[in-house]
């Protein structure tokens, strides 16, 4: 096979993988913090069990972020030479600054925060666990520039095919940086809330019926009763901005293949790209241009206008469906459960069981926006300097395929692995309930064994 | 040499490249050398060894992260030629670091039943990693030649930096640990200080007549004079540390951290003899690091941020050294 699409798929399977993890450690760093916080504040011993069970499933977490953090940092140079040779000007200092910044402030603070609690104060752990938190989110700010400045590239000149950078601020907060930033953030709230309350359901049908369970439960579906409305405002501001940035990608998004107003918005169809037509449409009419122009006769960029230079229509209309399905689906289960919790103070069995496998949702919308917006860039690399096919290293496709093979056979044991654990954590958690074994909270740090004392 | 910017910035970042790399090796081969350990270690044992290097593992990793990263943001050109000719050996690098990194956690958080499975993938994963890690070494030093001679020369440098890293694990268990552990770790320092010196030595035969570059380095007057040095000094920690495993552990513990300072010193040495050896390429023969240096405005912004973040990273990693200091005990959660 070409190795040029066999690098495509090795890189995109592992950044596929790398993203479950940080799209959790992001937000639950903070949702730590909340339960430590409220333990600091009403010395309630629920707040610290939630810690503790939700401590472990961020170590594991990180740890599957990590591995596979590091796989990226040496797949650019194998996989992708002519990316660096060609922006490596921009892309460099935005990686460094994000290692050095972020990544050994996570990594050395999670020690602290992960086995520091009998070793230091109180009030340090809570400190090391916001520094944790802080440099998973720093970490996403960097990571997020650089991706949105090869979405949409500014501050910069070329000079002999090299960017050159201009202007650092320009180019940091480029035109889609702070949508895409915030739009992430937000997903990443939601994965949380929407795990931490799949796996308390899963607790509550096992009969758990601790504090613990309760407290995470409601953290759980309150935050995501709150994001998801604000994730879909986000969402369609992150939309508009497309749409005045890289119209190719919303062409490709909504299956318009002419130019034109009164677009439909196809909510149903089979995108054939020879035919330039859809099948089996099914479509609300004016509805396209009245979600991206506010009025039925807005003007739609269609296909037509992008020959042989607009991304594959068929995955992007299909990835973007299921990302708003989802999300509409999330917005219809937080929002009854989130009923049920404050008014009848339960949660109806069959919502239970629905919340299960929906702990799993946020990484189902995460990837197919994700899916949405990087096949959208296609068939560029960075939107209009460097082309995917030009940056493709020299190595052998045999290679690519056999190393894509066995990491694709990793990737899926891992995930099963992982899977399996946190099923069982929280099985082991609704099994000891409010009597599992709570460690000794204290206001001051133990004394510290001196080296060779 | 007139000093100017654009030519002191990519001879600062090869020397800061060179520093993370020193830095990771030193603190991932202890933890390396654990994993390798493994294999001779009990139950229990592994617990202790575990705890010994829990809190730190994931921030010594980072240091090969930066150094990665030094390398693909100040040398792009050579990032992408060095990684493209080292394909498989960096993916077989990259397997083990996965398996080792996860088995990690795993081992503690599976039903008890199925921990022995994740500490053997943890063995497995330390050993492929530390393997890897010196076949690349051994290719890089004869300049990316990957013929048969290339190979043989490769898989000698793997065995002999897997034995020095299997030192360091060593090392480390007699500073964290006491009792049975720490006289076992003794005995192990023993059999991995010879099966690293036996690689050392034909490691340095070898290469001079592998690489006619390095022969030419090496053993020019008075050249030779100025690197004398290098290879005695190395020689004489030995040669001491060999002595000092028969008189470990010593008294009220004295000295627990002297095997460990003194591997360092070894691998610095080592490490500065390499440095030397490739001055002032950073793709032996091929590309020197101001033809594979980034541009100067970029190098500029990222050594700003470096200056200033760099020696907080290492006020910090102290620190967080300091909390985790004294001997290993049990690592839980709370």
């Amino acid at each position: 096979m070409d190795p040029l699409i066999l690098s495509r798929i090795q890189f995109g399977a592992n950044i596929s993988f790398h993203i479950l993890f940080p799209t959790i450690t992001i937000a639950l760093g903070w949702v730590l913090l909340f339960f430590k916080l409220r333990y600091n504040a009403t010395n309630d011993s629920a707040w610290m069990r939630a810690y503790f069970t939700w401590v472990k499933v961020f170590a594991l977490s990180f740890a599957m972020g990590v591995v596979s953090g590091v796989t990226m940092s040496f797949q650019f140079g194998t996989n992708w030479p002519g990316y660096m040779e060609h922006v490596g000007n921009i892309a460099g200092p935005l990686l460094a600054y994000e290692i050095l910044t972020a990544f050994f402030l996570e990594a050395a603070f999670l020690g602290i925060m992960l086995f520091g609690f009998r070793r230091v104060s109180n009030r340090v752990h809570t400190l090391a666990t916001v520094l944790v938190a802080g440099g998973t989110t720093l970490s996403a700010f960097w990571i997020i520039a650089l991706n949105s400045w090869m979405q949409t590239p500014a501050g910069f000149e070329m000079i002999d095919g090299k960017a050159h950078a201009v202007d650092w601020w320009a180019i940091v907060f480029n035109p889609s940086m702070p949508y895409r930033l915030v739009h992430m953030l937000l997903a990443s709230g939601l994965t949380v809330s929407f795990l931490v309350a799949g796996l308390s359901a899963l607790r509550y049908l096992n009969g758990d019926r601790s504090e613990s369970m309760w407290k995470a439960l409601r953290t759980g579906v309150f935050t995501a009763a709150v994001l998801i409305p604000i994730q879909i405002f986000a969402g369609d501001q992150h939309g508009l901005n497309t749409l005045e940035h890289q119209p190719q990608k919303i062409a490709a998004m909504e299956a318009n293949w002419n130019t034109g107003p009164n677009v439909p918005l196809v909510l149903f169809a089979l995108p054939d790209e020879a035919a330039k037509e859809n099948r089996f449409e099914v479509a609300i009419p004016d509805g396209a241009s009245l979600v991206l122009r506010h009025s039925t006769s807005g003007v739609v960029p269609g296909l037509n206008d992008y020959p042989g230079n607009h991304p594959p229509v068929f995955p992007l209309f299909w990835s973007f469906r299921i990302m708003v399905g989802t999300g509409l689906l999330m917005l219809a289960v937080s929002w009854s459960a989130a009923f049920f919790l404050k008014r009848r103070h339960s949660l109806p069995k069959p919502l239970a069981m629905l919340m299960v496998p929906m702990a799993l949702s946020g990484w189902l919308a995460t990837l197919a926006g994700w899916y949405t917006t990087e096949i959208g860039r296609q068939p560029w690399l960075v939107t209009g300097v460097l082309k995917t096919a030009d940056a493709v290293g020299p190595v052998a496709g045999s290679h690519v395929a056999l190393t894509l093979a066995v990491y694709l056979t990793l990737y899926v044991l891992l995930l099963i692995a992982y899977l399996g654990v946190l099923v069982h954590l929280a099985l082991k958690a609704a099994k000891d309930g409010d009597s599992s074994p709570l460690p000794g909270v204290m206001k001051t740090a133990m004394s510290q064994p001196a080296a060779g004392e | 040499m007139t000093f100017d910017w654009p030519t002191a910035l990519p001879l600062i970042f090869a020397g800061l490249m060179g520093l993370a790399i020193l830095i990771y090796v030193i603190l991932d081969g202890f933890d390396l050398g654990i994993g390798i350990l493994f294999a001779a270690a009990e139950d229990a044992e592994q617990d202790t060894m575990i705890a010994a290097i829990g809190p730190f593992w994931d921030a010594n990793e980072t240091w090969l992260v930066l150094a990665v990263g030094l390398l693909l943001v100040a040398f792009p050109l050579a990032h992408g030629v060095i990684l493209t000719a080292l394909y498989i050996p960096v993916f077989v690098l990259l397997v083990g670091l996965i398996l080792r990194g996860v088995a990690f956690d795993f081992r503690a958080k599976v039903p008890s039943g199925k921990k022995h499975r994740w500490n053997r993938i943890f063995f497995l994963g330390s050993v492929i990693a530390s393997l890897a890690q010196g076949y690349m070494l051994g290719v890089y030093v004869l300049g990316l030649d990957v013929g048969l001679g290339g190979m043989a020369f490769g898989v000698l440098v793997a065995f002999c930096l897997a034995a020095a890293y299997a030192a360091m694990g060593a090392a480390w268990v007699i500073y964290k640990t006491e009792g049975e552990l720490q006289k076992k770790a003794v005995r192990w320092l023993r059999t991995a200080l010879v099966l690293t010196a036996l690689g050392m030595a034909a490691v340095s035969l070898a290469t001079p007549f592998a690489s006619p570059r390095i022969f030419d380095k090496w053993f020019v007057w008075p050249q030779m004079l100025y690197l004398s040095p290098l290879p005695i000094l190395s020689a004489l920690l030995f040669l001491w540390l060999w002595r000092q495993t028969f008189h470990l552990p010593k008294p009220d513990d004295r000295h627990a951290l002297t095997p460990f300072l003194t591997l360092a010193a070894i691998f610095a040495l080592g490490f500065a003899g390499l440095a030397w050896s490739f001055y002032p390429f950073v793709v032996p023969d091929k590309l020197t690091i101001w033809q594979a240096a980034s541009a100067t405005e970029s190098l500029a912004i990222i050594l700003a941020g470096t200056v200033v973040v760099l020696p907080i990273i290492i006020f910090y990693s102290f620190y967080a050294y300091r909390v985790f200091g004294g001997k290993a005990t049990d690592l839980t959660y709370d």
